[in-house]
């Protein structure tokens, strides 16, 4: 609780109001070490509610080490350790009121590769809400698995097939069904790492559709390489260089009118 | 370097001969390769062939018809070889000598007079009647009649005198030998008498040390398999016992056998000679392999889906019973499989504990006394007979027969739960 407060305090707090969002997570200080070496150096960022934040920077810099760290994926990563603060909501996420298992439904994954389980498309849409014990019975079921289908706007494509395998899918659709099975769960924030860096320009446009669509509902962080994806889908844009955490503004200022040189110098493609 | 010279260097003679070169390289690999490959083929089929030639016949055993009359007063004293001494001579009127009806006796198994007391107690009112009735005749009739004793070896050098030839030429002539299928191979025990010995016994000894061996390392080898790949941390401990593991899939089995001596039987005195410690001496045998091959098939599932899974909030023990562990399935069950097909035709272990003594009856509980498969063809190896050498060959034939089994067996499951999708 302490973090919010601290956060809504003064000239960040009167941002905020002004831009009309309230902030979801915020970051403080975050530094990660894989053993000896840091990937990130002191990560502060506040990431919006119903807002896509993106974050860009070269390779290596840090950004999905930085996404994993938001709902502990980095847990499963043999010498990971994370230090500083990251809340959902003001609780620390690394603290004990949240189990890193809560966390993930609550705060959801899309990865760079579509992995569908090689199960039915109907079941891997719901695998989610069983474990959690979301529906009770059967049509409960069904309706969540269509609503969730119809949010990743696959519904039309797959529902005279929900019985077969999820990986018989194209490339698109398969990251657009592992979009739905994030959604089942109904989590409040989706990360999205790199999502659309295996799929064809033609996919990629109808899943930068679906993102701007699923921010009325959900908060949106998302990892990409392609400077105008992150210019199209986003209204906050951080960029991060080697470890750090360089300018993070509205998505426009970034791309108009950059404060930090080194930013400048990434999106006119001098480096990176 | 600009185009043109490019052009030039790959057209010219010296890159075609380079060419010609690397193309005859590649043909004389693949020539070394189908060589390889003839080589092995060619071994395989003498040894098959070999086994084939030498033990087909053991499935086969001659039986003599003999008219037999259940005298009362024998029955009453269970003299039953007189009974069928009676019906044997009383095809022979000439043989009237002690010496002929020794020989004539001769001819009949040990084991015969057993096969009638069998018959009247199970049906009692064969007293005081006349039948006609088939028993085994001895393992040298069989031979004789199988052709592996020739009439033109000298008397002296074979176990068949003149005399009985005759007699089986006139039995044979006759019709009262007949060669059929063996069921007594697959319904008996051991025996010192070859044409009574029979592999019922190895085969439900070797069943029973598997049911103990595959109850005691398949639970444990997967649990350790997954505990190791999927939970324990990455630490100096656990490599340790990784290497400690990969060493003992490479100690010589005999030692695990010098083990279940030294602590199952010498320590908490466990019975000698049964299936229950020779299953669990095999299960330490066989649990680093299907610790290992368990490993390989969870390591080859593509982490994307363990990411898959904890993405969405499943606990990480959910991650892989629902999703790892179905997908490594297929490669488990090959390790397994292929682990207990080692444990079956495994022996020295078995020497150490006491598997190898010669047991007639067949085993009714794991601890019983029980011998298994191989051990059994390495005893029969060592008997003198020709009778005995078929049978080695004939219980190998078995025993390949099982292994082909098991190993068909796995690559069925292999192709049935693997994900083609």
């Amino acid at each position: 609780m302490t973090v919010q407060t601290q956060f809504q305090t003064g000239a960040q707090a009167a941002a905020l109001r002004q831009s009309g969002a309230s902030v979801k997570m915020v970051a403080k200080d975050v530094k990660v070490f894989y053993g000896a070496k840091q990937a990130l150096k002191g990560i502060d960022l506040e990431i919006q509610e119903n807002r896509v934040m993106a974050l860009i920077g070269p390779s290596g810099c840090g950004k999905s080490t930085f996404l994993r760290c938001l709902n502990r994926m980095n847990d499963t990563i043999e010498n990971c350790r994370v230090e500083g603060l990251i809340a959902l909501d003001g609780e620390d996420v690394y603290g004990r009121q949240i189990d890193a298992v809560q966390l993930r439904a609550r705060v959801g994954m899309v990865f760079q590769k579509p992995n569908p389980f090689p199960k039915s498309i109907y079941d891997n849409i719901s695998y989610g809400p069983r474990i959690h014990g979301i529906a009770s019975h059967r049509d409960e079921m069904d309706e969540i698995v269509q609503k969730s289908l119809e949010r990743a706007g696959l519904w039309n494509e797959v529902k005279d097939r929900l019985r077969e395998p999820g990986t018989g899918l194209s490339g698109g659709q398969q990251q657009r069904l592992c979009i739905a099975r994030a959604v089942a769960v109904s989590p409040e924030v989706i990360l999205m790492d790199e999502p659309c860096s295996a799929l064809d320009p033609i996919a990629t446009a109808h899943i930068e559709e679906l993102i701007d669509e699923l921010r009325e509902n959900y908060t949106i962080v998302i990892v990409t390489h392609n400077m105008q994806q992150a210019a199209r889908v986003s209204q906050k844009t951080a960029f991060f260089h080697l470890g750090e955490m360089v300018e993070c503004d509205d998505t426009e200022e970034i791309f108009t009118n950059p404060r930090d040189e080194r930013t400048q110098g990434y999106i006119t493609g001098r480096y990176g | 370097m600009s185009a043109g010279n490019s052009r030039s260097l790959y057209q010219s003679d010296e890159f075609a001969t380079r060419l010609q070169r690397r193309y005859a390289a590649e043909r004389r690999f693949r020539m070394i390769g189908i060589a390889a490959i003839g080589m092995a083929t060619l071994m395989l089929v003498v040894l098959l062939g070999s086994i084939i030639s030498k033990g087909y016949t053991a499935f086969l055993q001659t039986e003599m018809r003999v008219e037999v009359t259940f005298d009362p007063t024998d029955v009453q004293e269970r003299n039953y070889a007189a009974i069928l001494r009676r019906g044997l001579y009383a095809q022979f009127p000439d043989a009237t000598d002690r010496a002929s009806r020794r020989a004539l006796n001769d001819l009949l198994s040990s084991g015969a007079p057993f096969a009638l007391e069998d018959m009247v107690r199970q049906d009692p009112s064969l007293v005081g009647t006349t039948r006609t009735v088939w028993v085994l005749a001895d393992d040298t009739v069989d031979q004789f009649m199988k052709g592996a004793i020739s009439r033109d070896t000298p008397e002296s050098q074979r176990p068949l005198t003149d005399a009985k030839i005759a007699a089986i030429d006139a039995l044979s002539a006759s019709g009262a030998l007949s060669t059929g299928f063996n069921t007594t191979l697959f319904t008996s025990g051991d025996s010192r008498e070859p044409e009574q010995a029979g592999i019922w016994g190895a085969i439900a000894g070797s069943a029973m040390t598997l049911i103990v061996t595959m109850l005691l390392s398949v639970p444990i080898g997967v649990a350790a398999a997954i505990y190791l790949e999927e939970f324990a941390p990455k630490n100096r401990w656990t490599m340790l016992i990784e290497v400690n593991i990969n060493n003992l899939a490479a100690v010589p089995s005999i030692i695990y056998g010098l083990l279940g001596l030294a602590v199952l039987l010498g320590f908490f005195g466990m019975p000698r000679s049964a299936p229950l410690v020779g299953g669990v001496v095999l299960a330490l045998m066989t649990l680093p392999v299907i610790i290992i091959t368990s490993r390989v098939a969870l390591k080859s599932v593509p982490p994307s889906i363990r990411e898959a899974a904890l993405g969405i909030g499943a606990s990480p023990l959910q991650s892989v019973t629902h999703h790892v562990l179905p997908l490594a399935m297929p490669g488990i069950l090959t390790g397994t499989i292929i682990g207990m097909a080692r444990a079956l035709g495994e022996t020295a272990p078995l020497l150490m504990i006491g598997m190898v003594a010669f047991i007639v009856d067949v085993p009714q509980g794991f601890t019983d006394s029980a011998t298994v498969l191989p051990v059994q063809i390495f005893m029969w190896a060592d008997s003198p007979e020709r009778a005995f050498s078929e049978r080695t060959s004939g219980a190998i034939m078995v025993l390949l027969g099982f292994l082909i089994l098991m190993n068909g067996l796995a690559v069925f499951l292999r192709k049935k739960f693997e994900r083609r999708w």
